[in-house]
Parts: C-alpha cells; structure tokens; sequence
C-alpha cells in the first residue's frame, strides 16, 4: 500500500500504524499522527492503514 | 515568596532553549554551567537514524524541567494537535502554546491564542501562552485558564531587548499574582536583568545564548543578571530623579575655603 510518511511517499506491507512503525525503524519516544489528527500510543495497534493515508511521527528535538 | 508554575516552584528564574547551540555538547554544557532549571524543546519529524533519541536521552540526563512548544504553528487545529503529541512524548501536562500570526515578527495570533488556551486548559494541559504585552488578551488568556502569562520582550531572534517596558510594567501591576515571563527578544543579561528588576518572575531565552560566540560564558551571564535583577527587585530599588542629591553628609564637612 501507499502511504505518505513524513511528507514523503512510500510504499509499506503495514497494515496499521504500530506496524508502520515497527517495519519503518522507529522506536522509542515518538508520537504520531493520521491525516493531521493525533493518534494516541494505545490506539496505534488498532488503527488500520489505508491507500493514500498521511503518517506523521515526530520525535523530541531542539526548540526554544 | 516565589510564584509557582502550576505548582511548581523553579530552581531559579532562568527557563533556557535548546536549539541553534553550535553542538549538543555546548548545549548540555550551556545548561550544567548556567545551572538554568527549564529547558524548552520542540517536536519535528523523527528521521531515520533516531536523532530525536540521542536529543531527548541527554536532555533527561539534565535533570531539569521539560517545556515543549508549539513553535511554527499558525491555526488552533495545528497548535491543539501538537500540544497532545508532546504531552505524549514527553509526559508533562506544561506546554508553551506559541500560535503565529505574522511571518516577519513572529507576533503572536492572539485570537488564536485564547481559542487554543480554552480547549488546551480544558483538556487538562498547563498552558504557558507566549503572547504580547497586551492587557485585555492577558485577561482573556486568564480566563481560559492560564495560570501563566509569557508577553514577549521583543520579536524572537531579534536580541532588541525589552521593546516596551511600559506596557510590562503596566502588566506587572495589572497581574500582581500571576506568574510573569519575559519569552523571546533578550539579546543581553542586561535586557534578561531589566525583565527581573520590573518584578517579572522569570526570562525565557535561547538565541542570545545559543548563538553567542561563546554559548556556555552567556548561559552563566545570563543566569548571573536574573538573580541580580531579581534579588534587586526584592530589595525595593529608589525612584530615578532628575536632579543630584548629595550622597556624602554636607554636616561636618570641615571650613577649608
């Protein structure tokens, strides 16, 4: 399936985000988002993936 | 007595940014040297290699009060969203809602401000609002929840100072009990210790430190003029008057002419 992740097209086998986020490499402290809504930790495993969907994870960086 | 932030009493009034540093090791330095008790952070795409780890291992390894931003964000959707993937990721209720409403001087959008103060306090979040000196969206702000307000000193980035002490001073008196920052346009600890000598509880800063030619030696000027502009606020200082008055007794001055 398609996907974009992190503004950039991809083509995954997940099926849903914690497995997105396991087949991509992430791991540790990040948060995640589908279709510009937040997706909770607990709720990753249940949402499902569709063609064409937008992922976001984000991860702790500088700011000011 | 010192406010509270939420609760919270800080360590000292210096709350210190991350970004921009030369090196993460100047960073941490920056923050062990200045002994500064915030530090705010941001969230950004996690790439690849896990770099957002490595930042957030060394950033608990401070050992110091965590403040994520919203920083870029322009609309209330955008502000909300972010607000709730930081308070996952970095399990605090505290959040510096930053909503931006003009590309040059990164003003705030003060309308959107207090709409996403409301939906963030009343979602349980612990909002510092980075906002303008303005009194009435101070009160609005308050009233949406806000325990804290953080009027900006000048634009960020800018090091102008402090652009308009009035209109903090007049803040100050306005919010007697609430919590005051000074967020953004520091550029010198002489601006940092002006924030404190008006009776402003804490300064904010990144730039001024980070971009510094040497970060770690301003972390701790900048540390040095809070607590000397703090402590000269406690101290009660005189009023500034237009003429000279003698500070030596003129009473026993001996006749020499």
């Amino acid at each position: 399936m398609k996907i974009v992740l992190n503004g950039e097209a991809r083509e995954v086998a997940a099926t849903d985000l914690t497995g997105l986020l396991a087949e991509c490499g992430f791991s540790g402290r990040v948060a995640t988002s589908l279709n510009e809504e937040f997706v909770p930790a607990g709720l990753r495993a249940g949402q499902t993936l569709t063609d064409g969907d937008r992922v976001e994870v984000v991860a702790p960086m500088q700011g000011g | 007595m010192a406010k509270t932030f939420y609760g919270v009493e800080l360590p000292n009034p210096l709350m210190l940014g991350t970004a921009q540093y030369p090196s993460p090791a100047i960073l941490e330095e920056a923050f062990r040297e200045s002994g500064a008790g915030v530090a705010t952070v941001s969230l950004r795409r996690e790439g690849a290699g896990g770099a957002g780890q490595t930042f957030w291992q060394m950033i608990a390894d401070l050992d110091v009060l965590v403040l994520p931003n919203t920083a870029g964000c322009h609309t209330v959707k955008e502000a909300v969203t972010t607000a709730h993937m930081a308070r996952e990721v970095f399990d605090t209720k505290w959040i510096k809602l930053e909503l931006i409403g003009h590309t040059d001087s990164l003003q705030p959008d003060v309308f959107q401000l207090v709409e996403a103060a409301r939906i963030l306090s009343e979602d349980g979040f612990e909002v510092f609002p980075y906002t303008t000196e303005d009194l009435i969206v101070g009160e609005r702000l308050l009233e949406a929840g806000c325990q804290v307000l953080m009027p900006w000193g000048a634009p960020i980035g800018s090091g102008r100072g402090l652009n308009n002490t009035y209109a903090l001073r007049a803040m100050r008196a306005e919010f007697p009990d609430v919590p005051l920052v000074v967020d953004a346009g520091i550029g010198l600890p002489s601006h940092a210790a002006a924030a404190m000598e008006l009776g402003f509880d804490a300064v904010l800063l990144n730039t001024a430190v980070a971009k510094a030619g040497d970060p770690v030696a301003m972390a701790k000027a900048m540390m040095g003029a809070v607590e000397a502009g703090q402590l000269a606020c406690e101290a009660d200082p005189i009023e500034a008057r237009d003429m000279a008055e003698a500070s030596t007794p003129v009473i026993g001055k001996a006749f020499l002419s």
